[in-house]
């Protein structure tokens, strides 16, 4: 089977859909790859460094795609600019297509591709499923985007992101806002934080706070409560309150951050605008705001795409190419990805589409000269494959019954008080003053044993048990309270066999405490 | 000595234990705690043996010596693997001094007291030796469970919650007849009545923990030092010890938040593991088959060797096959290469709280690269290779996305979410909870299958001929 690789046509892109090592993998793998010259150029990769790894090289754009049975791409075809042709309409008939389709916003491009009766798979549509992680080109871009999206930040940004005490004065660190924590905003909190900037983030999502937390950021939380989770652990379009309780978030936020970044999107949706030209104009000279989704609109009303414009000292990123401004590193694993859907797909040997496949059938868009997409939804219940993107969702609604639970314990413990209460009226009316005395000691002790005992890391719980173990071997000296009478008595006999059992738990306890503790080091 | 000498040693000694249990709070302080747990004994020891009116001190030497040796005999001598038994078995001697102590008391000549001090103190007397039966009783099985001298299988009586309520009636009964044996002066009666009673309650330290499945026996371990700590409180009533009550005191209240600390590593009351029955039919389970994938060492060593990451999960099958030393072995030859390499340790790994960070620790794996479930759970989707030795319900996806698994809810170590897995187990067998492990079926799962350290032995030889 013949692979072509065209060089890709869309301004300002530098990714191409194969690299040298990814070539060599194809080739590998029986296929025969041919590559358009020229088409690794901006992402560093010669086209000698391609015919080392066994791809012939092509001038023929029309040969290129009308001889190959799969081609490989980032972009959606669109009309090229050299022959005045649409690429779709280059495509070998029932030849195959594997890249970025979108197919919600270029249907006429999916007509121009079934008039070719072609076989199109959408990286941008594989399924959120554990099994096709492999095969995620969004995650691999969105990770590589949301690094990059920093690194602009902060190159337009006038201060330092590390806070220093220097002689000349101290510096304070920069605070950088992330709003949406999806695997953009998550690897843009990393990357900010590396830089040493205080790092806050906000997303719909309340299950995705402990990934931010992990991350170092501070999640920020609406008193408002409202589940944002839509399907495929992607967000959802919230209600009008939600969006009025976040405004006000925002607000008071972009008076205390120095960078923004925004990378709130609702799929097959234009991109919510978070950031109003009021909040722009409220941040602090110097301020920078970069708009992830300026593709879609923009999150910020002010964000002009593939620019940087200033907005009264305010600067507002718009790049749409964040990821190609990475394009070594990210051609490669994007077309690493695009390796790994050859291989679901059965390689060369056994290369076919196959519907039954859950992977391959939610990338499908167009087959047989017809639209596949959507997908038809039929499994409406998670399925075990889908366990780790469905499992927060579950957890989400673990959490409210678990509310419920805890409203029922609730009951229990007031039960649990009273009754304690009770007992303790009764104590103080029956008992006497020496019991009494020993039972203030005995309480405060449990307490003192409660605080001390939480502290103790989990790693030193065996040797926990075997000092406590230990310790209450002090019981001796209950058996020793009975020692002083003759020995032939009874009561000294079993004060002695007492005595002997409990400093067997003394000396053995603290020694073996004693040997394991010696074994803990660094 | 006077009196009060003796008041001021004991608030000494309570202090130093208290220091010590502090001590214990992080590895780099846990020496000074145990030594200050040795110096507060030794001073609680002098101070009772220098009481004026102290004079068993030939019984004193008698008893105490050799049970020094033994004791230090015992811990020297035991494998670290060992461990869980031998703390069951120490446990069963503090309940076994209780009872004692019980009797001795009983016995022995007490002061005046008002007429409710002595209703209370005999109530003492009868509590003391009941949780002493109870705890040495129980704790006696569980050693003999953990040493494999009986099997790890609960024993499931019928209607036995009805009979350990019946125990506990019966015994509150005996209590009451007690009580009264005692005031009417009628001392061989009120024996008799306590000996029965310590049987009862020992006949229910026995059903309750042979109704344990193995896999709850850390939970049962941490109750029967919670146990043991409360005996020691009871005792110290008892004798109107304060020492006694605070060390009982606070021993109690650890062992009960080790054990609530290892139900909630499991999603499980403490409730239901102690009433038993550990995987009796709790709904049906999603049957888990498919195919798995087998690899062999030369593969595994290729996989580690081009990861740049790696987690170890260890289970109690790496207990068993000793397997801890050649791991801390291939460790430190990944890392001379520049792999990360850590262990995650699941809560409920092994058979005591922490056992798997004392076996590593023997091997000399450095406790910064072990942690613990929640801070390398989300670490793992970013990591290249998990070595799962020997552990099986504690990587069980089921856990967390079939609804009618029997470890539905569990907290689990989410290694599917690295990109390869490999999974060394001796066959396809399930874990202790009996169930199925749609990991091992998984794209992204490898099964090594063989002896956890002949397979480690073998991958260490192989990575250093490369």
């Amino acid at each position: 089977m013949r692979i072509g690789i065209p060089k890709e046509v869309h301004t300002g892109e530098r990714r191409v859909a194969g690299t040298p090592r990814t070539v060599k993998q194809l080739i590998q793998a029986g296929f025969e790859v041919v590559v358009e010259e020229g088409a690794g150029f901006q992402a560093e990769h010669l086209d000698s460094m391609y015919a080392e790894s066994g791809a012939s090289l092509t001038s023929d754009v029309r040969a290129l795609w009308g001889e190959s049975d799969l081609i490989l791409k980032v972009h959606t075809p669109q009309m090229h600019p050299e022959l005045g042709e649409h690429e779709a309409d280059l495509i070998k008939e029932g030849g195959c297509l594997i890249g970025f389709v979108w197919p919600a916003q270029n249907e006429e491009v999916l007509a121009k591709l079934n008039a070719r009766n072609a076989s199109v798979l959408a990286m941008d549509c594989v399924p959120r499923i554990t099994r096709a992680q492999k095969v995620d080109a969004l995650s691999a871009m969105a990770n590589a985007a949301g690094y990059r999206a920093v690194i602009e930040a902060v190159n337009v940004y006038p201060r330092f992101l590390m806070g220093q005490s220097t002689a000349a004065g101290a510096i304070k660190p920069a605070k950088v806002l992330v709003i949406g924590a999806g695997v953009a905003g998550l690897a843009a909190i990393g990357a900010a934080r590396s830089l040493g900037a205080i790092v806050r983030a906000f997303d719909t999502r309340a299950e995705v706070g402990d990934q931010v937390r992990s991350m170092g950021a501070e999640f920020l939380e609406l008193d408002f409560k409202e589940e944002g989770s839509g399907t495929g652990g992607y967000a959802k379009q919230m209600s009008a309150e939600f969006i009025e309780a976040e405004m006000k978030l925002f607000a008071q936020q972009a008076m205390e951050v120095d960078i923004i970044i925004t990378t709130a999107l609702i799929p097959g949706k234009p991109a919510p605008k978070l950031i109003t030209a009021g909040m722009v104009e409220s941040m602090r000279e110097g301020a920078v705001i970069v708009d992830m989704a300026a593709q879609q609109g923009g999150n910020c009303a002010l964000t002009q795409p593939e620019k940087m414009v200033i907005h009264k000292g305010v600067r507002l990123v718009g790049y749409t190419d964040l990821p190609s401004r990475m394009a070594i590193q990210t051609s490669w694993l994007y077309a690493s990805t695009i390796v790994n859907m050859i291989d679901e797909m059965g390689g060369s040997e056994e290369f076919k589409i196959d519907l039954e496949n859950e992977i391959i059938r939610g990338a499908l868009v167009c087959h047989g000269g017809q639209t596949t997409w959507p997908p038809p939804q039929a499994e409406p219940a998670p399925k075990p494959e889908a366990a780790s993107q469905q499992w927060t969702e579950e957890h989400g609604a673990a959490d409210e019954s678990s509310k419920e639970n805890t409203g029922k314990s609730k009951l229990g413990s007031i039960v649990l008080w009273v009754i304690a209460g009770l007992a303790m009226v009764g104590l103080g009316w029956a008992a006497p003053d020496s019991f009494l005395s020993h039972f203030t000691v005995f309480v405060l002790a449990c307490f003192v044993g409660w605080q001390v005992v939480w502290n103790v890391a989990p790693a030193l719980h065996t040797p926990l048990m075997s000092v406590t173990n230990a310790i209450s071997g002090i019981i001796l000296i209950g058996g020793m309270l009975h020692l002083s009478g003759a020995p032939s008595e009874a009561i000294t006999v079993l004060g002695a066999i007492a005595v002997f059992v409990a400093a067997i738990n003394v000396s053995g306890g603290f020694l073996v405490t004693r040997r394991m503790l010696s074994m803990f080091q660094k | 000595m006077p009196e009060n000498f003796a008041t001021i040693a004991y608030i000494v000694a309570a202090a130093l234990f208290i220091l010590s249990l502090s001590g214990l709070g992080h590895p780099d302080t846990a020496r000074r705690g145990n030594m200050m747990g040795i110096a507060g004994m030794l001073i609680a020891l002098l101070a009772t043996a220098m009481a004026k009116d102290f004079m068993g001190y030939g019984m004193l030497a008698a008893a105490l010596i050799p049970a020094t040796i033994i004791g230090a005999f015992l811990a020297n001598r035991v494998k670290m693997t060992e461990m869980p038994q031998l703390v069951a078995l120490l446990h069963s001697f503090v309940g076994a001094a209780a009872v004692l102590v019980g009797f001795a008391t009983l016995l022995g000549p007490h002061a005046e007291m008002s007429e409710a001090e002595h209703l209370i103190h005999n109530i003492e007397v009868y509590i003391g030796v009941c949780i002493g039966a109870v705890t040495f009783t129980g704790s006696i099985i569980a050693f003999a469970k953990l040493h494999g001298m009986i099997g790890g299988k609960p024993l499931i009586l019928p209607a036995r919650h009805l009979f350990n309520l019946m125990l506990l009636v019966v015994s509150i009964w005996i209590a009451v007849m007690f009580v009264q044996a005692v005031d009417a002066e009628n001392i061989t009666r009120a024996i008799w009545l306590l000996v029965i009673a310590s049987v009862i309650t020992g006949v229910l330290g026995v059903h309750m923990v042979m109704a344990i499945g193995g896999a709850d026996m850390p939970v049962v371990v941490s109750m029967l030092n919670s146990y043991s700590g409360w005996a020691a409180a009871a005792a110290g009533f008892m004798l109107s010890n304060d020492l006694l009550i605070i060390v009982g005191a606070l021993v109690g209240s650890s062992g009960a938040i080790l054990s609530y600390i290892m139900c909630k590593g499991m999603n499980r009351s403490f409730v239901s593991v102690i009433l038993g029955g550990f995987g009796a039919a709790e709904g049906t389970a999603v049957a888990v088959d498919g195919q798995h994938t087998e690899i062999d060492v030369a593969k595994t060593v290729e996989l580690m060797c081009n990861a740049k990451s790696i987690v170890i999960v260890p289970g109690y099958g790496m207990a068993v096959a000793q397997a801890q030393h050649t791991l801390s072995e291939i460790t430190k030859e990944l890392e001379a290469i520049g792999v990360s390499v850590r262990f995650a340790i699941h809560p409920i790994a092994g058979r005591l709280p922490g056992h798997m960070n004392v076996l590593l620790a023997e091997a000399k794996v450095s406790y910064d690269i072990v942690l613990e479930m929640d801070e390398i759970n989300p670490d793992l989707p970013n990591t290249d290779l998990v070595l799962v030795i020997g552990a099986n319900d504690i990587v069980n996806p089921s856990a967390l996305d079939d609804p009618a698994s029997p470890i539905a809810g569990m907290p689990v170590l989410e290694v599917w979410k690295a990109k390869d897995v490999i999974v060394m187990k001796r066959s396809m067998a399930s874990g202790y909870a009996g169930i199925g492990n749609p990991l091992f079926f998984k794209d992204n799962t490898q099964m090594l299958f063989g002896d956890a350290k002949k397979n480690v032995d073998a991958i260490l030889t192989a990575y250093r001929s490369r």
